[in-house]
């Protein structure tokens, strides 16, 4: 059988002799092929490709300039074949052969270099983040937005676009989401597992996702959608997205949403979608007492009633009896010092069910705004705007609650001081450690601290080594901020 | 959107189809039938006499001593003080020329064709490195290699182009980079490939021995011969690229030592200018900072097709040259110039960036987006006329001129 060769000529394409003949290599030890070669048209190259017998009519006009691709084969398939593979090879886009030195600033470049990623995490200022924003969407990236103060209107027409692309916008304003097991922003590492969370806020999903894995669950998705998604403005459209993609997730069994109670009509939609699911759900709506929801889902007032209800109704920390520890208060107000907003607002929904007045910077419904001469409790959120303009979050510095600890434990009125301390990725390196030195002699006054730790042993700072800091100082640690509520109400009662 | 990104891939487009040729090289007045006496054509973008630097009015005494347009270098002075001349920039009579880029009737000019579109650009003649006109020098010694330049070798190598079908750049250009020109600062690789070109041609066309021996010696002694010819065909790549509608791609970037001006393909031939910088960079022995003239002339042509700094890759040697850091790094700066680009170049790679085409058609709208300024590679000049090269450094195109055209470019396409 005689053999077939196939020439190919590109005018005026260039590359190097090292690069050719690499190519012409694998070309030529494909299956079929006899020889090949890549080469410049120049007249020595062609006196070669002459002499090995690759030359045919096509290339016969080729020039100093022209590519000749040169293919000998036993037949006419395996020439074709070989052919093909040469033009793939010739139009593969160049690599970027990236040094390790090199950042792309842009995302154009971000995104080229790594063809694969699907997800974007911005946190540029806010007057920035939706342009950014949409230029992820554009190039068919999910987008988690940590950055704050996006107005409304962008965030709406952010997240129709997103839907309309079939991608996720989580936030503005998302602190916490861990996808594919991967922590991103503030989170904690936590097993993987058939439980799926939906939050609209960042510590509720980081406090349900730490207590759930200390009761021995894990997390398969943990998706932020942003505080204001459940509005009636924005609808509950990446809820409502976030649902459809943890329903459609084998990985996910179990679905925990939690948020502040959204607006009727947005929940109304939300309950319709959880009720069209086969797979059960925990909804826990911080600041409610109770919800109207379908037979697969089980309403949770706090943020460890969510997480038992997750893990099917296993009693969590069944073992701690607040009265071991609790000590009579030497004062009747508490103070609580946040840096968690839905851990603060955990707290006062746990204290006014409990039948005590409270006031609050951050009040839920049945709270009241803070006021000078009250005798109510007074529960502050340490990251909510009026403390962190221009400052970080309490949760990234401590330091932003120092002077308001010195206030409360000077406060002759105030008989416990109620604090939250969360750590994991992005947060401070040693809270525990922090607040111990900022409470200083303080701690040995009559004033009481009460604190819990959000998060796991996995975690960079060690929940138990954060515990035993806390604990060595003097201060009494339970082991959930509802548990510390708890805690704080028996230290009430026990003063009388 | 969607036009913007059309109007830029048909300027890519352009240029990646150019097809340049050095063709020939002929005085000036043939070459630019609208060059009258008394005209100078001047690197940059327009400027007055009385804003024009050191090396600038330096080099402007020099050539109208050299054109006969004046009896000495303090007549010239007060002449072009005078306004005895009409000055114009290179960029408006389809040429370019380096640093003060000097262009007037008599002298020789290349020529190069872009056989795709038709259209010719001109440069002048590279003279050498140390004492010349490019960097302000005027003495006699700059004026009597400009006359050879004139009478012998100029002749001569067009004579020489002529014999044959011209020389094609575009492929030498592709080999030089993958022995290590970037095409502005270093050349020397292209220059090489030209006069191996050129060395049969010449010999062929003279019949004076030690004058061809000469003629070779110029060549195979400068370095930077190739600069000029490159610089040409920038020109010629660029200008079938102006005046796409909706394109932000910049056609050309240059310098007149005083301000750095852009053209942008959507906004046709308006200039966008604003002071220019100063180069950072190393200096030959006996100089400092303090001696340095502003950045400037037309080279940016090369920055523009996507050589000189944006093809440092290619060029480990220059980055340490220019003082732009380690070789291992020099990668870098090709890289970043690809955050600003429309596209890249496949026939024009960089072998030790695993074949990257070199970033090509600056986008006005990525430039601002990402902050990141055009990087250019550039010889520094003394700014005492007549002193020559004191370094070579690195610069970065002014952000001003790319602020000014993307509101004019956003008009253009009717956003107010």
């Amino acid at each position: 059988m005689r053999s077939v060769i196939i020439n190919e000529v590109r005018h005026g394409f260039y590359l190097d002799s090292v690069a050719l003949m690499r190519y012409s290599k694998t070309i030529a030890s494909m299956d079929g092929v006899e020889e090949a070669a890549l080469m410049m048209a120049s007249p020595s190259n062609r006196q070669i490709m002459s002499d090995a017998g690759l030359l045919n009519d096509v290339s016969v006009d080729a020039e100093g300039g022209d590519l000749i691709v040169g293919i000998r084969a036993s037949n006419t398939e395996a020439a074709e074949t070989a052919r093909t593979e040469a033009n793939l090879i010739l139009d593969q886009p160049t690599t970027s052969g990236l040094g390790e030195a090199w950042r792309p600033k842009s995302i154009r470049a971000a995104v080229k270099i790594n063809p694969e990623a699907n997800l974007a995490l911005i946190s540029v200022a806010g007057d920035f983040a939706a342009a950014e924003a949409r230029k992820f969407l554009r190039r068919g990236l999910h987008v988690m937005m940590f950055s704050d103060n996006v107005s409304i209107t962008d965030e709406l027409s952010l997240k129709k676009e997103a839907r309309d692309l079939g991608l996720l916008v989580m936030g503005p304003d998302c602190g916490t989401a861990i996808i594919n097991g991967t922590p991103l922003a503030f989170a904690n590492v936590v097993p993987k597992g058939s439980i799926g969370v939906i939050g609209a806020s960042g510590t509720g999903t980081q406090e349900i996702t730490c207590l759930i894995a200390q009761g021995g669950g894990g997390i398969s998705q943990t998706l932020g959608v942003g505080g204001r998604d459940l509005k009636d403005e924005i609808g509950g459209i990446t809820t409502l997205m976030a649902l459809d993609a943890l329903d459609a997730d084998p990985d996910t069994c179990h679905i925990v949403l939690i948020s502040k109670p959204p607006a009727k009509t947005v929940a109304d939609k939300v309950v319709a979608r959880i009720g069209a699911s086969k797979k059960t759900f925990t909804v826990c709506f911080i600041g409610a007492t109770d919800w109207d929801l379908p037979t697969n889902a089980t309403f949770a007032s706090s943020l460890k009633l969510a997480s038992e209800n997750a893990l099917g109704g296993k009693a969590l920390f069944a073992n701690f009896d607040v009265n071991t520890i609790a000590k009579p208060a030497s004062a009747a107000k508490v103070c609580g010092l946040f840096s968690g907003g839905t851990l603060c607002a955990e707290i006062q929904t746990l204290f006014i069910s409990a039948g005590l007045s409270v006031m609050s910077n951050a009040a839920i419904p049945g709270v009241d705004t803070l006021s000078e001469n009250s005798t109510a409790h007074t529960i502050i959120d340490l990251g909510s705007d009026e403390y962190t303009q221009g400052r970080p979050h309490p949760m990234i510095d401590p330091s932003v609650r120092d002077g308001a600890l010195e206030t409360a434990m000077a406060d002759t009125s105030v008989g416990i001081v109620l604090v939250d301390v969360v750590i994991g990725y992005g947060a401070y390196e040693d809270p525990a450690g922090h607040l111990v030195a900022s409470l200083g002699t303080s701690l040995s006054g009559s004033t009481l601290v009460i604190a819990s730790v959000t998060g796991t042993d996995g975690d960079p700072q060690g929940r138990l080594s954060q515990i035993a800091k806390l604990e060595a100082a003097g201060i009494l640690v339970a082991p959930s901020n509802a548990d510390a509520a708890e805690l704080a109400l028996a230290c009430l009662k026990l003063a009388g | 959107m969607k036009l913007i990104e059309k109007a830029n891939q048909k300027a890519l487009s352009r240029m990646l189809s150019a097809d340049p040729v050095l063709i020939d090289v002929i005085p000036a007045s043939e070459a630019i039938p609208d060059l009258k006496s008394h005209m100078i054509l001047h690197a940059g973008p327009p400027i007055a006499w009385e804003n024009m630097c050191g090396p600038m009015q330096g080099a402007i005494a020099g050539i109208a001593k050299f054109e006969g347009w004046s009896n000495s270098l303090e007549d010239a002075f007060e002449k072009a003080a005078a306004g005895a001349f009409d000055f114009h920039p290179n960029h408006h009579f389809d040429a370019v020329g380096p640093m003060t880029g000097m262009t007037t009737i008599s002298q020789p000019l290349m020529v190069v064709e872009n056989r795709k579109f038709g259209n010719k650009a001109y440069c002048a003649l590279n003279e050498g490195l140390g004492k010349v006109m490019r960097f302000g020098g005027n003495d006699d010694s700059v004026l009597e290699r400009l006359s050879w330049l004139r009478d012998d070798f100029g002749p001569a190598f067009g004579k020489a182009l002529r014999s044959g079908d011209g020389i094609p750049l575009k492929h030498l250009v592709a080999r030089g980079l993958t022995m290590g020109d970037e095409m502005h600062q270093r050349n020397v690789a292209c220059s090489g490939l030209i006069l191996r070109e050129l060395a049969p041609a010449l010999a062929r066309t003279s019949s004076d021995n030690e004058e061809l021996a000469k003629i070779l010696a110029f060549i195979g002694g400068n370095d930077q011969f190739f600069l000029n010819v490159g610089m040409a065909m920038g020109k010629a790549i660029m200008d079938p690229v102006r005046g796409i509608e909706g394109s932000s791609v910049v056609t050309a970037m240059c310098r007149n030592g005083t301000e750095f001006g852009i053209r942008v393909s959507g906004t046709g031939d308006q200039w966008f200018t604003a002071p220019v910088e100063m180069p950072e960079g190393l200096y030959f022995p006996g100089y400092t900072e303090a001696d340095a003239n502003p950045d400037m002339g037309d080279s940016t042509i090369v920055e523009t097709i996507g050589l000189g700094g944006f093809a440092m890759g290619a060029s480990p040697a220059v980055a340490g040259f220019v003082g732009a850091g380690a070789a291992s790094d020099a990668g870098n700066f090709t890289r970043t110039m690809s955050e600003i680009t429309t596209g890249e170049n496949p026939e024009w790679t960089i072998p030790a960036m695993d074949y990257l085409g070199v970033p090509t058609g600056i986008d006005i709208r990525m430039v601002l987006d990402t902050g990141l300024a055009p990087t250019i590679n550039t010889g520094i000049a003394h700014k005492e006329p007549g002193v020559g090269q004191v370094g070579a450094g690195v610069v970065r195109a002014p952000m001003k001129c790319f602020e000014q055209a993307l509101i004019a470019f956003a008009e253009s396409v009717g956003v107010k």
